[in-house]
C-alpha cells in the first residue's frame, strides 16, 4: 500500500476572508457620563408613584428629579455609594425629611390617589401607612407587649384589650418572633438580642397595618444568622406589603429584592430587574459600583 | 493584565481575576500544543510524538483541577457579579472545553499509535488527505479563539462564530469521500475507521473552539448565543464593546 504524505498543520495560519458581521443593535453598556435614568421606572398598579422628586438641604440639591414606582408585593432595593441620596429618597416616602431643618422636597409622591407632600396630609397616619425600620433596632424602653401595642392604641385601631392581644400575637407571628417571646411578653424589649430587637421593630411596624415598609439598612448591625432571619422575613412580608430597602450589601440586595434602583450623586442612574442588574447592568456606573470598582 | 478585569477597589481581586485568565490561556497553550503534536505525529508518522501527547494528557487534567479550585476560591471570597461573574462562568466553561480538546488530541494520538506503532500497512494517501486539511483548519480556529480570549475581543470572536463553518463542511465532504473509497475497495476498512475517528475528533475540537468564542461574546456583551448563532450574527455580532 502506498505511504502517505499528509499536509502539515500550520497553527499560526490567519483566518482569512471572514466577512465583517453586520452591526444593527447596539447593546453596549451605557457610558458613565449619561445621567438619565436607564430602565423601567414604572410598574403596573404601583403602591407609590414618585415623579420628579428633588430634595434640597439648605439649598444644596441632594436628589435630582428622581421618578420611580414602588410596586405592590415587591421588594425594591435602593443601592449606591455613600452620599448618593438613597436614604434621603427613602425618607421622602413617609416624609421623614420633614424632621430635618432646611430640608425641602419638590416633586410628586402619589399614594392611594393623593400626594403625600400635600399640605393637608397628616404625617402621623401617613407614617403608620408607610412604616419604617431603621439601621439600629430601636425598641421602646417598655415591655415586648407594649412595644407592639403602643402603635395600634394611639392610632385608635382597637376597641378592647383582647383585640390588642390579637394584634400583638399576629404581628409577632408575622415577624417570626412569637415562638421566641410568647412566654415573656412582659419583659423589656431591650432585653432581646439584636436580631430579635430588629424583628420586634418590624412587628411594631406591622402592628399598625402599613401598606409600605421602608427599611434603612435593617441588617447592618446584625450578625449573619440574625441577618438571614430578617432576610427570610422580608421575603415573607413581601406577600402582604410593598417593601423598599436601602442596603450597602450587594449580596443582600441580590438575595431579597426583585427590583434594583441604583443611585449616584443624587441621580437615579439605573432601575431594573435584580437578576438582570446583577448579571448584566446596562449602565457603566452601575457595573463599576456593584463589581466593587468604586464606592 | 487585561483592562476589563481591573479597576476593583480591592486590588487583589484584579490579581485573582487576571490570574484565572492567565491560567486559562496557559491551559489553552498546552492544549494547542497537544493538538499540534498529535497532528504532527500523523504528518511525521511518528509513534514517539504520539506517545508524548498521550503521556502529557495528565498535565491538562491537572490544570483543569487547579483552575476549578481557584475558581471556587474566587467565587467564595468575592461573590462576583455582573462582568466579573460572567468572566468566572466563562472561564469555568472554557476550562471544560479545553480539557475536552485535550482529550480529543490524545484520542488522535492514540489512533496515530494504532497506525504507526504496528506492523500493519500504512494507510493510503487518499484516506489521510482530509485529516491534514481539517487539521490545518482546526488549528487556525483554535488559535483564533485563544487569541480572542487573550484580548477579550468580542468582535474577533463574533467573526469566528459567524463565518461559514468550513470545518463542518469539510467533515461532511470527507465522510462522503471515505464512503466512496470503501465502496471501491473494502480492504480499506480498517484505516478508514481510523480516519473517520480522527476527523470526528478534529471536528469536535472545532466545536470546542467555537464554544470558546461564544464565551467571549458572553463576557463582553452579556449574550448567551449558544445554539442561536443565526439570530446573533444577523443582528448583534458587530455591536460595540466596552
Amino acid at each position: 500500500m502506498e505511504n502517505v504524505e499528509i499536509q502539515t498543520p500550520q497553527p499560526t495560519i490567519p483566518v482569512t476572508q471572514i466577512p465583517e458581521p453586520v452591526s444593527i443593535n447596539h447593546t453596549a453598556t451605557i457610558d458613565r457620563d449619561q445621567r438619565d435614568t436607564i430602565g423601567e421606572i414604572r410598574v403596573v398598579e404601583p403602591r407609590m408613584r414618585c415623579t420628579d422628586v428633588s430634595v434640597y438641604y439648605s439649598g444644596e440639591q441632594a436628589i435630582n428629579n428622581v421618578s420611580l414606582d414602588i410596586g405592590n408585593n415587591e421588594v425594591i432595593a435602593l443601592i449606591g455609594p455613600s452620599g448618593c441620596g438613597k436614604s434621603t429618597f427613602l425618607r421622602c416616602l413617609n416624609r421623614m425629611n420633614d424632621t430635618i431643618a432646611n430640608c425641602r422636597v419638590n416633586g410628586e409622591i402619589m399614594m392611594d390617589g393623593y400626594d403625600i407632600n400635600a399640605k393637608h396630609i397628616d404625617v402621623v397616619p401617613l407614617r403608620a401607612q408607610v412604616g419604617m425600620v431603621f439601621q439600629k433596632p430601636n425598641p421602646f424602653p417598655k415591655s415586648i407587649w407594649e412595644n407592639i401595642a403602643f402603635g395600634p392604641s394611639i392610632h385608635g385601631l382597637v376597641q378592647s384589650k383582647s383585640e390588642l392581644d390579637d394584634i400583638v400575637e399576629s404581628s409577632l407571628k408575622k415577624a417570626g418572633l412569637w415562638n421566641e417571646v410568647k412566654d415573656r411578653l412582659d419583659q423589656p424589649g431591650t432585653s432581646l438580642s439584636g436580631g430579635q430587637q430588629q424583628r420586634l421593630c418590624i412587628a411594631r411596624t406591622i402592628a399598625v397595618g402599613p401598606e409600605v415598609i421602608l427599611m434603612d439598612e435593617p441588617c447592618s448591625a446584625l450578625d449573619p444568622i440574625a441577618t438571614a432571619r430578617i432576610e427570610d422575613l422580608i421575603d415573607e412580608l413581601r406577600e402582604q406589603f410593598a417593601i423598599c430597602i436601602v442596603t450597602h450589601s450587594m449580596q443582600q440586595a441580590a438575595r431579597v429584592s426583585q427590583r434594583i434602583a441604583y443611585f449616584h450623586l443624587g441621580d437615579l442612574i439605573e432601575v431594573g430587574d435584580t437578576q438582570a442588574v446583577f448579571t448584566k447592568p446596562r449602565h457603566q456606573l452601575t457595573e463599576d459600583y456593584i463589581t466593587g470598582r468604586f464606592g | 493584565m487585561h483592562r476589563s478585569l481591573e479597576g476593583h477597589t480591592a486590588h487583589r481581586y484584579d490579581g485573582e481575576l487576571n490570574s484565572l485568565h492567565l491560567q486559562m490561556l496557559e491551559m489553552g497553550g498546552l492544549v494547542m500544543d497537544q493538538v499540534n503534536l498529535a497532528l504532527q505525529s500523523l504528518h511525521d508518522r511518528s509513534a514517539t510524538l504520539a506517545q508524548n501527547v498521550v503521556e502529557r494528557e495528565h498535565e491538562v487534567d491537572q490544570l483543569e483541577r487547579k483552575m476549578d479550585n481557584d475558581l471556587v476560591a474566587v467565587i467564595a471570597k468575592r461573590a462576583p457579579v455582573a462582568r466579573d461573574l460572567r468572566v468566572i462562568i466563562a472561564i469555568s466553561k472554557a476550562t471544560t472545553d479545553l480539557e475536552r480538546i485535550g482529550d480529543e488530541a490524545a484520542r488522535i494520538a492514540n489512533l496515530a499509535l494504532a497506525i504507526y506503532d504496528s506492523d500493519t500497512a500504512l494507510p493510503g494517501k487518499n484516506l489521510m488527505r482530509d485529516v491534514g486539511i481539517m487539521g490545518q483548519q482546526v488549528t487556525a480556529m483554535l488559535h483564533e479563539s485563544l487569541e480572542s480570549f487573550d484580548t477579550l475581543d468580542a468582535k474577533r470572536a463574533a467573526m469566528l462564530i459567524c463565518k461559514d463553518n468550513e470545518l463542518e463542511i469539510e467533515f461532511q465532504s470527507s465522510l462522503r469521500r471515505l464512503a466512496t473509497y470503501l465502496l471501491e475497495d473494502a480492504r480499506n476498512v480498517g484505516h478508514a475507521i481510523h480516519t473517520v475517528l480522527m476527523i470526528r475528533s478534529i471536528e469536535r475540537i472545532g466545536d470546542h473552539a467555537r464554544n470558546l468564542a461564544e464565551y467571549i461574546v458572553y463576557i463582553i456583551q452579556g449574550k448567551d448565543i449558544r445554539h442561536n448563532h443565526a439570530a446573533y450574527c444577523e443582528t448583534d455580532a458587530g455591536a460595540d464593546e466596552k
